[in-house]
């Protein structure tokens, strides 16, 4: 990087003037003001003259490193600014030029990408010419040097914007654009909870697409419909079906002409993710995972031909699910049945796949223990957990929540999965998981969370309603000798249902996280983030 | 002969008494509050005295003793029949020593002197004949049973003083008390209640619907969502089955729960319970007061395979430690947890806290 920084401030000093109007102009454009038509064909004519001093200056060979560090500096940018939830593709500084380019018809593409290019060119040599204060334009781009303490630029996700008209209207205009159908909220939400959504299970957002549906590619519809009747559930389990849709995708793309695969493949999925978190909202591994594929897809050389360019991202999929889930969860059982002996009695809560599958690991290496599962309304997954470990031979006992306090005094461990860790310690997990964690300090139970790394996110949250997932609200609904008491609770004014699905556990409550690099106190959480980071 | 009749007649009515207590301990909780299981106990109480063959307190005490033996062996869990067994013993007592003359005062102290030198005279206390006795009985009895009756609208009365405007007060389950101390103090005050719907028999449900219908702002939750809201919440108001001698609870399963997170987040815990429901047992260290349901609540028989070879709990009750409540609310007034031991002694004699 530091060779062809050199470079440019070459080129730059070549020109200077120029390159000062080019600056003013190209700062008005970031503070939003309009541009006149003359001072666009200047703006015009000076990226044309600055291209082709640039050009003097280097070889073909440079340009071409050029282009890939406008396009690795354009995935960067979702790096620092909206970690960890659904990156709404925006981000990138084509996109923010796209209106401005759109104004003119009589340009071309190529002299549109070329202007672009430029520009960002400029843009970085200035911003590296001052000081780096905290810029809040859309086109800002801090570089992630592990030595500086970022100014981090974050802009509120949408999901938790439900309360405010503006943001719903933002989000409303968004989506026509992208051609993705806007799902109504049903029923009436808790004044606490005001700011989330609320959806039906009986509306799917899939309803209001045409078939077929000319934007949304049909595996992400089938996708999306899934994750919203709640036949595909469990983090790791959601990922892994995403990252599969999305090999489905690349398969089938085609780059159109006068378009770079590196670039036109993230726009396309942005529709796609929209969609997505419109059927249900992203989680944190989710959002992980995308973030990687877009970097990906951002890194592959312009000159890569299509079907390298494909087989190589289907390739980097498949590592990154074995790498992250399947081996990172080898390594998990590894670490966690060190921590179980014989006769030991293990507590679990709801079905999550990674701590089932410890189970059956310690198992397999002749382990004796018994385990008792834990369930709770109204999803009722312990159910599923218990068929399984019931399946492989180990002993059981089951439970619902609530009689917890009865049970406890005769456990030994308690082992508990996770949805994503905070980066301020806490764990967000299924509704009830705090719960299990504070009564089993009660009793002084130990608390093994397990959690694979990749469910790591830098978010900050102390309880569970700022940011949190409420579900159908009628699933609390219950027939009991014959009598549902709730069966008309939309009539009366007064009564409202609460489904939260998850929670967050203060990390005073655990005692010790799993993870594929080794064991760790919940407080170490921000560590392996900047770890994590530094490596990428 | 109408003596023999009266005799039958009364066997009748123990039993049929017993065969509902029997039968309402089984699932859903109990059929019916235990307000009236005290009213029903305490009425065929006065019915023995009436009718039953006794010449000397003694004798009626020992009868009295039989029955109520067998009544809380029908439903051990049901402790307001025994607590209701022992008050009338209490009344027995009082009016046996009020007829001798002696002052009450005189009889409670347990002097050491008195204890080694009228050991064994207190037998005999009791098989003086008077003639007043039963209708003194009898009257007091009535009298125990005025106080019954009033009991939840004392608590209610007490309702505005706990809660003020714009609070969220959690509750658990279904408790008759509650839903009347909450609905006295909706009629002045505006205020939000979340109830926890108490799987497996999700009782919650139907105190839920019935708040709302007073336009009380009412808010379902799982069991599960317990500790994520605590911190919303101003107050913890419960019902419970039992007070027990140390100042703690037996309650419905979940409550525990409840009490931790409240603890955790430093938010009162208020206990409605009228006073009857206090019981002179001490918790015991082994399982010996739980009570369990049929696992087909928990894990239902559609689930096949698995069954047979999982063991599924059901308990229906929870011990709550004294050091997690912070107030008692009863018909006369409100106390603290450390004062429960006292307000015992005044209600029941020690004799009789073994039936």
């Amino acid at each position: 990087m530091a060779d062809s920084d050199g470079r440019q401030v070459d080129s730059i000093n070549h020109s200077t003037e120029e390159d000062v109007k080019l600056q003013e102009v190209v700062q008005a454009k970031c503070e939003g003001k309009e541009l006149t038509k003359e001072e666009k064909q200047r703006l015009r004519k000076e990226k044309k003259q600055h291209k082709k001093n640039k050009k003097d200056d280097r070889g073909p060979p440079e340009k071409e490193k050029e282009k890939e560090k406008a396009s690795v500096l354009a995935p960067s940018k979702p790096a620092t600014q909206s970690p960890a939830h659904k990156a709404p593709v925006p981000v990138n500084a084509s996109a923010s030029e796209s209106p401005v380019a759109a104004e003119k018809p009589a340009k071309s593409k190529a002299e549109q990408r070329a202007e672009r290019r430029a520009r960002q060119d400029t843009e970085r040599a200035s911003k590296q010419g001052k000081k780096e204060g905290g810029q809040q334009s859309a086109s800002s781009k801090p570089k992630a040097t592990p030595n500086e303490l970022q100014p981090v630029v974050k802009r509120l996700p949408e999901h938790i914007q439900v309360d405010d008209p503006a943001a719903l209207k933002k989000l409303a205009k968004k989506l026509e654009r992208q051609q993705v159908p806007l799902r109504s909220d049903y029923g009436y939400k808790v004044s606490l909870f005001s700011h989330l959504h609320q959806y039906s299970r009986k509306n799917p957002p899939t309803q209001q697409i045409s078939i077929p549906a000319t934007v949304i590619h049909p595996s992400i519809v089938r996708l999306g419909l899934q994750y919203s009747q709640g036949i595909i559930a469990g983090s790791n389990a959601r990922s892994v079906a995403l990252l599969h849709a999305f090999k489905q995708v690349i398969q089938d793309y085609s780059t159109p002409p006068n378009e770079e695969l590196s670039r036109d493949l993230v726009n396309k999925l942005s529709p796609y993710i929209s969609f997505l978190s419109q059927c249900r909202p992203l989680s944190a591994s989710m959002g992980n995972a995308i973030k990687h594929i877009k970097k990906e897809i951002s890194n592959i050389p312009s000159q890569c031909k299509e079907e390298e360019a494909k087989r190589r991202l289907q390739e980097c999929i498949d590592s990154y699910i074995n790498e992250k889930i399947i081996l990172a969860s080898e390594a998990i059982s590894k670490y966690a049945i060190e921590k179980i002996s014989d006769g030991d009695v293990i507590l679990v809560y709801g079905c999550s796949s990674l701590v089932n599958h410890i189970l059956c690991e310690a198992f397999e290496k002749q382990r004796k223990f018994r385990v008792i599962v834990v369930d709770s309304r109204p999803r009722l997954e312990g159910r599923e957990a218990l068929r399984r470990l019931v399946k492989k031979g180990i002993r059981c006992t089951y439970v619902l929540i609530s009689a917890l306090s009865y049970i406890l005094p005769e456990v030994s461990k308690v082992f508990l999965g996770a949805h994503a860790l905070l980066a301020n310690g806490y764990v967000m997990s299924r509704v009830g998981t705090s719960q299990i964690a504070l009564v089993a300090k009660a009793y002084n139970v130990p608390v093994l969370v397990c959690c694979e790394t990749y469910k790591f996110c830098e978010r900050v949250q102390t309880d569970s309603f700022v940011s949190n997932e409420l579900d159908d609200p009628d699933d609390l609904i219950v027939t009991r000798n014959g009598k549902t008491h709730l069966e008309n609770w939309q009539t009366v004014k007064s009564l409202g249902l609460l489904n939260l699905v998850y929670d967050v556990t203060p990390p005073d409550f655990v005692d010790l996280v799993i993870t594929d690099l080794g064991m760790i106190p919940c407080t170490s959480v921000p560590v392996v983030l900047r770890v994590k980071n530094v490596d990428q | 002969m109408p003596g023999a009749d009266k005799e039958t007649d009364l066997s009748e009515r123990i039993e049929s008494f017993l065969s509902e207590l029997k039968r309402c301990g089984s699932g859903a909780g109990s059929l019916r509050g235990s307000a009236e299981t005290a009213r029903e106990t305490t009425a065929l109480l006065r019915r023995i005295t009436a009718q039953a063959r006794w010449g000397n307190a003694g004798d009626l005490m020992e009868i009295i003793r039989k029955e109520g033996r067998r009544m809380t062996a029908a439903q051990p869990s049901e402790t307001t029949v025994g607590n209701m067994v022992r008050r009338v013993l209490k009344i027995i007592r009082e009016e046996y020593a009020r007829s001798r003359g002696s002052t009450e005062e005189a009889d409670q102290q347990e002097s050491l002197h008195k204890l080694l030198t009228s050991g064994g005279s207190s037998e005999d206390n009791f098989r003086q004949h008077f003639a007043h006795l039963k209708a003194n009985v009898i009257e007091a009895i009535n009298e125990l049973l005025t106080e019954l009756e009033g009991t939840t609208d004392n608590i209610s009365m007490q309702a505005l003083e706990h809660i003020h405007s714009n609070e969220v007060i959690m509750t658990i389950g279904r408790s008759r008390t509650v839903e009347a101390f909450l609905k006295d103090a909706a009629r002045k005050r505006k205020f939000h209640v979340m109830v926890a719907e108490c799987a497996p028999f999700c009782q919650g449900h139907e105190m839920a619907t019935s708040l709302s219908k007073e336009d009380i702002e009412t808010t379902v939750i799982p069991d599960a969502a317990i500790f994520a809201v605590m911190s919303r919440v101003n107050k913890v108001i419960i019902g419970t089955q039992t007070v027990l001698a140390n100042g703690g609870l037996r309650a419905v399963n979940g409550t525990h729960t409840l009490a931790l997170a409240a603890k955790h987040h430093s938010t009162p815990l208020i206990v409605c319970a009228p006073m009857f429901k206090l019981s002179p047992q001490f918790p015991n260290e082994e399982d010996t007061f739980h009570k369990f349901v049929s696992p087909h609540e928990v894990l239902p028989f559609t689930e096949g395979e698995i069954l047979s070879k999982v063991n599924a709990h059901g308990p229906v009750f929870d011990y709550v430690p004294p050091e997690l409540i912070t107030l008692f609310i009863s018909n006369i007034g409100g106390n603290a947890p450390s004062y429960i031991y006292r307000l015992m002694s005044e209600l029941y004699h020690p004799e009789d806290h073994e039936l």
